[in-house]
């Protein structure tokens, strides 16, 4: 395997796009959520998109397929609420372990095969760590701020169990993503450090916030500039923001960090901003056209696509960002 | 700009790093920064206050203090819980968390200050930026050291590093290099921790202390710190500044100037943080000079004697701030002459004292409200009467009373004596579908402060319940209050109930969107008995008061039919002298802009955006006031009537009050501004319908209405749909709309009415109706200036934008250029407002919370406001066949609007 940070050198990586936009065209019903194994659980599973990589495997690894035939450099493992704590809405906490290393299994099969293809274009894939469904520096309960529904203890060690098992199956990197609370993603961080001093070993990691509002700032309500630093003190592979926003809207957000960091800059924005029926409708051209923005402003070194966003999609992105370089960064070329 | 440095390591690197910390927002070292300010007043140690505050869990007066040292300008809050007596980790994670609630002050990035490890972790785990340890330390061996500045790095925090090993704590020069050398070392070379992470503390001792080898304390830091900052490259220094005058505990004078003399060295030789008491701090050219030789001395340690002389010098220095004084003087008067002077001079502080020597003086409790305080308001009221007063006043004098009534409550029912008779009860309410109150509760106040008994409905008040509570509760009569056009149906409506169920009782009418003419037209002819409008709550009483005297009410009602039935008459003519032409006819004159010239831009954001975490601060500057005195009955220009010679007196008070007010509600957080908007692709279709796309297919279509009054050759007849780019034109033409809201204020006002305290429960209504309209007025800007983009060099001071110099409106729906209510229904819908930031409509499409705006962006730089006036059925009978309403509906919501046919 290349080693992705001297890819990241010579050219701007391209991220897939949505996984839950594709299994939509899937339409799998509850029975299909469940297939054999599950066919007796108590609870319904119908929506458990990250159970599909043990249930559905070739569904998963067809989408994988497309994003890198569409032009993917990476993909992201199935495993977006892969942790005890997401996963406690399906009474699934003791299934963490198996889903994340199955996710990583059958991305890196994918992967091998592609890389094999095309040697010259090595493909890798990112175990995708989301930000769980609950906040530890906000309050869910109004009338009591001082509360928390989650400790930075037991983020940190649900995060631990998907990160082992995320790299026990194969994955060349790591992706904390949708980070709207930066203490979660801080308890994340902590939890790499920890499985890289245990087993001494080096893992590239990327980190991308969610902007939230027309604020500019993080649902927990930091500003890009303090989100950035507030995550600066592990040595991230790159920082960049995902989700919530089309590229247009993102790109104020990602210019007020790109000259303040020596880590690479990603992007994976939406596909506009939902419509009235909740959907993603902008196309691949015009999200295409955003995105060139980017990189006629030297912006970037990874970009991707979140919501709504599909292989054509990518593929265009593919396409313009392979006209352009990646963005410089400050220390590597200085002095 | 390079450091000197001799260590291998570093030469690969040799560019200078700065220490960069965050809060909710950064604050970022670099070559030019000041001086970083820590406030230290939350910590146990060196607040008694706040040590008592944390041991009583009154955390919400402990957030006030770091709230009031981010206020005063601290850059860093430092958070210590190391008491014997408290549980130091519970303690400092419930207050974290609870400071990670108040953006105003976790903007700021935290020290987590304590000698214990657990605390300190404790505290790294709950809070999301960047922090500061304070401190480790060699003190317990090397392998300590490392394990903990190891998990520093992780959980991502700098810290404090202080002068201290195994043997003992550094108090020289020679021990607080060779202790920091080697921290330094450790750290870097060893735990791989930031260089410009690293800050240290080099122990700030006391001078003057009488002690020989005291001498050179500051003289040592002060060197020390030069070498630090010259030979260990990107650290910071920091230490705590008072400890250097603690000899001279008492003496502020000569404390102030050895903290100024202290840091103006310290900070020359690199000192470039630390904890310093902003009041205890004189600038340094302003120490007299013979001061500050005598201060340089012992701080340098320049004489022998230098101590001596300081000592001796001091007794000449005084403390040098005089505190200014209240006057009292009126404390010395009678208690009559005092419950007056509180009374009209709304001072509640005393009143609760003066009014038990009353109650003790007199030979019934009830005797202190029919006597001292009935002769207070007397006072009171003929002040008021006189124009000598002002309503802000009045409604504080009421405070005072309501507090002085609820104190001698208990009394008079212990006695069982009869309560007094008011002079009459009056039900209030503001009618089905509006929830507007402010002016009703300034009557309602301004009654009962004449002794009459309210019955305050609230808000929203459905008919039946007014019928029903009026009988029930044997009212004398009725005050309805509205300040949205469908709010008048609902008069009128209450009007003819009250006929049908052969009511007498007077019915009072007020409230923004009432008028005379519309009373006698509309509301008098439906009622027999007496209707009158009252435009003003100075007015209210002498009304009130006429319709419930026996002897005069009779003729009073008979005077009030005459003259409405005068009005009406006058009224009715005058309407029909105007004349109108045809929709068609005015669709013809419609106003003309040329779309093969006209600027149209295109917005840099296209679609719905959500803003939710705007500080309240960033509205502070958008804020018209002249409003918010009219609320109050006060009228004049803003800032002039502060000085006006009849009410400047007055208004400078409610606004001092208000501003007041102001600051705690920006401090605290205490109203939320949340809003939302959004931009589209828009045409007008149709003549007076603009049609609102996304990528060409339409997705909401508003409907305008076009004016119908008779006007001179060349004078268009104005729909807003001719702002808009006609499809005919083939040009993609954009507009907006938006609605902002403040969160907050009924819980707020409500929380004040529990306290009796109606005055502050009124400010803040009328306070948060002036945030929502400089957040509408704030959004716009950004709009312009950002989000849209078409006016991005725009550049003006508030009064041009109260005057609203810029280009492009913002019109909405129920005023004057589109009266019709219902078009926010569409913008409802077009940006999702209840379901993105909670903002309902009423069934009369008011919205909830009241302090609330919606409306339209029009960007065309001819686009102007515009009053529709009067329309005739043919465009109704339009109207409502294009909005696919009947007729009877749209008959309804634009009846204000209708020319009598």
């Amino acid at each position: 395997m290349s080693n992705i940070q001297e890819v990241l050198q010579e050219r701007i990586l391209v991220l897939d796009g949505a996984m839950g936009t594709m299994l939509q065209a899937y339409k799998f019903t509850e029975d299909d959520f469940r297939g054999e194994r599950f066919k007796d659980y108590p609870i319904p599973l119908q929506g458990n998109n990250d159970l599909l990589s043990i249930t559905q495997p070739k569904a998963i690894k067809e989408i994988h397929a497309k994003y890198f035939e569409a032009g993917a450099d990476i993909v992201e493992t199935n495993t977006f609420s892969g942790t005890t704590i997401a996963m406690a809405d399906y009474q699934m906490e003791n299934l963490v372990y198996e889903l994340n290393y199955q996710s990583a299994k059958i991305a890196k099969e994918v992967a091998n095969e592609f890389t094999a293809k095309e040697p010259h274009k090595p493909r890798f894939v990112a175990g995708s760590i989301g930000p769980t469904n609950r906040t530890a520096s906000m309050s869910p309960d109004v009338n009591d701020p001082g509360y928390r529904a989650v400790t930075f203890d037991e983020l940190r060690i649900a995060y631990k169990q998907q990160i082992e098992a995320l790299i026990d199956g194969g994955v060349d990197l790591l992706l904390v993503e949708t980070v709207f609370d930066t203490l979660n993603a801080k308890a994340a961080l902590f939890a790499i450090e920890e499985v890289k001093e245990e087993r001494n070993i080096d893992m590239p990691i990327m980190l991308s916030g969610t902007i939230t509002d027309a604020s500019g700032r993080t649902l927990s309500g930091q500003t890009a500039e303090a989100f950035l630093i507030s995550v600066s003190h592990v040595p991230l592979l790159s920082v960049g923001f995902n989700c919530a926003l089309g590229a247009n809207l993102l790109q104020p957000h990602l210019e007020a960090i790109a000259n303040k960091t020596n880590f690479a800059i990603s992007a994976h924005p939406n596909a506009g901003l939902p419509n009235a029926f909740g959907e993603y409708d902008e196309t691949p051209e015009e999200m295409g056209a955003q995105i060139e923005e980017y990189l006629k402003k030297n912006l970037i070194n990874i970009i991707g696509g979140c919501c709504g966003t599909t292989p054509e999609h990518i593929r265009v992105i593919a396409d313009i960002a392979a006209k352009y370089k990646p963005r410089e960064r400050l220390l590597v070329n200085s002095y | 700009m390079i450091d000197k440095t001799n260590n291998q390591q570093l030469s690969t690197n040799n560019q200078r790093k700065f220490m960069k910390l965050s809060g909710l927002e950064p604050l970022v070292l670099n070559e030019n920064s000041n001086f970083i300010n820590v406030g230290e007043r939350t910590n146990v140690a060196g607040s008694r206050k706040f040590l008592r505050l944390i041991k009583e869990e009154k955390f919400d007066e402990a957030l006030d203090i770091a709230r009031h040292q981010v206020d005063g300008g601290a850059q860093i809050i430092d958070i210590n819980m190391d008491d014997g007596l408290i549980d130091g980790k519970e303690s400092m994670v419930r207050f974290l968390n609870l400071i990670a609630a108040e953006p105003d002050i976790c903007r700021v990035p935290i020290m987590i200050d304590s000698s214990k490890w657990e605390i300190i972790e404790a505290g790294l785990k709950v809070v999301q930026g960047k922090c500061v340890v304070n401190s480790i330390s060699l003190k317990e061996g090397e392998d300590k050291f490392i394990w903990e500045a190891k998990q520093i790095k992780r959980y991502g925090a700098a810290v404090i590093v202080m002068a201290f090993d195994e043997v003992g704590q550094a108090d020289t020069y020679e021990r607080r290099i060779e202790i920091c050398e080697r921290s330094y070392r450790i750290l870097v070379d060893k735990v791989g921790f930031p260089s410009e992470d690293i800050i240290f503390d080099l122990n700030i001792f006391p001078v003057a202390t009488g002690m020989e080898e005291h001498r050179r304390n500051a003289i040592d830091f002060i060197e020390a710190t030069r070498w630090v900052r010259e030979n260990l490259p990107n650290v910071s220094v920091s230490g705590g500044v008072s400890n250097v005058s603690f000899s001279f505990r008492g003496n502020d004078g000569v404390r102030e100037a050895m903290h100024s003399v202290f840091l103006y060295y310290a900070i020359q030789a690199g000192m470039n943080m630390g904890i310093v008491n902003p009041a205890l701090l004189e600038v340094y050219d302003d120490i007299p000079k013979d001061l500050l030789e005598h201060v340089e001395d012992v701080i340098l340690d320049r004489r022998d004697d230098a101590t001596e002389r300081l000592l001796d010098f001091a007794e000449t220095v005084k403390g040098s701030k005089t505190e200014k004084k209240l006057d009292l003087s009126w404390r010395e008067n009678s208690v009559q002459e005092r419950i007056t002077h509180a009374l009209v001079k709304g001072i509640d502080a005393f009143i609760i004292e003066d009014v038990e020597q009353a109650r003790l003086e007199a030979e019934k409790p009830i005797d202190v409200i029919e006597g001292h305080l009935m002769i207070g308001m007397n006072v009171v009221g003929d002040l008021f009467g006189a124009g000598k007063m002002f309503l802000p006043q009045v409604v504080k004098s009421a405070r005072v009373m309501k507090k002085a009534v609820a104190y001698l409550n208990p009394f008079i029912e212990a006695e069982k004596t009869d309560k007094q008779e008011p002079v009459g009860k009056i039900l209030m309410a503001t009618v089905k579908g509006d929830v507007h109150d402010i002016g009703k509760n300034i009557v309602s106040v301004v009654l009962a402060c004449n002794n009459y008994e309210i019955v305050d409905l609230g808000v929203m008040v459905p008919p039946e319940k007014i019928i029903e509570t009026a009988i029930k509760e044997r009212v004398d009569a009725i005050g309805l209050s509205g300040l949205i056009t469908p709010s008048l149906d609902e008069m009128v409506y209450l009007a003819k109930e009250m006929q049908r169920q052969n009511f007498e009782l007077p019915l009072l009418i007020g409230g923004a969107t009432t008028s005379k003419a519309h009373t006698a037209v509309k509301i008098d002819t439906q009622y027999e008995n007496a209707v009158v409008h009252v435009n003003d709550a100075s007015r209210a009483v002498t009304v009130v008061g006429d319709l419930l005297n026996k002897k005069t009410a009779h003729e009073y009602t008979a005077k009030l039919k005459r003259d409405y039935d005068e009005f009406r008459e006058k009224f009715l003519k005058r309407g029909k002298e105007k004349s109108y032409v045809s929709i068609s006819e005015a669709r013809n004159k419609k106003y003309k802009i040329d779309w093969e010239t006209s600027p149209i831009v295109k917005p840099k954001e296209l679609g719905v955006q959500v803003l939710k975490q705007l500080s309240l601060k960033e509205l502070l500057p958008y804020i018209d006031w002249k409003p918010f005195f009219i609320s109050w009955d006060l009228h004049g220009k803003f800032p002039d009537i502060l000085t006006d010679d009849v009410v400047g007196e007055q208004a400078t008070q409610l606004y001092e009050d208000a501003q007041k007010v102001v600051k705690e509600v920006v401090a605290k957080q205490l109203l939320k501004p949340k809003a939302v908007f959004g931009l589209f692709e828009a045409n007008t279709v149709n003549d007076d319908d603009i049609s609102i796309q996304k990528k060409g297919k339409e997705i909401a279509v508003f409907r305008t209405l076009r004016q119908q009054l008779k006007k001179r050759d060349g004078v268009p007849n104005i729909a807003l749909a001719d702002f808009i780019a006609p499809q005919e034109t083939g040009k993609t033409d954009y507009m907006g709309a938006f609605c902002v809201a403040i969160f907050g204020a009924q819980e707020l006002a409500d929380s004040y009415k529990a306290k009796e305290d109606d005055y502050n429960a009124i400010m803040v209504q009328a306070i948060a109706d002036r945030f929502a309209e400089a957040f509408a007025e704030y959004l716009h800007m950004q709009v312009r200036t950002k989000h849209w983009g078409y006016a991005a060099n725009e550049n003006l001071s508030n009064e041009e934008l109260i005057k609203e110099s810029y280009k492009g409106i913002r019109p909405a729906p129920g005023y004057p250029a589109c009266p019709d209510h219902l078009e926010k229904e569409t913008i409802w819908e077009l940006l999702e407002v209840e379901k993105l930031i909670g903002v309902t409509l009423t069934e009369s499409l008011a919205m909830w919370p009241a302090a609330a705006v919606s409306g339209y962006y029009f960007g065309n730089p001819e686009a102007k406001y515009m009053g529709l006036g009067k329309i005739t059925d043919d465009q109704l009978t339009d109207y409502a066949t294009r909005k696919g309403i009947t007729k009877d509906k749209a008959r309804k919501w634009l009846h204000p609007n209708l020319a009598e046919q």
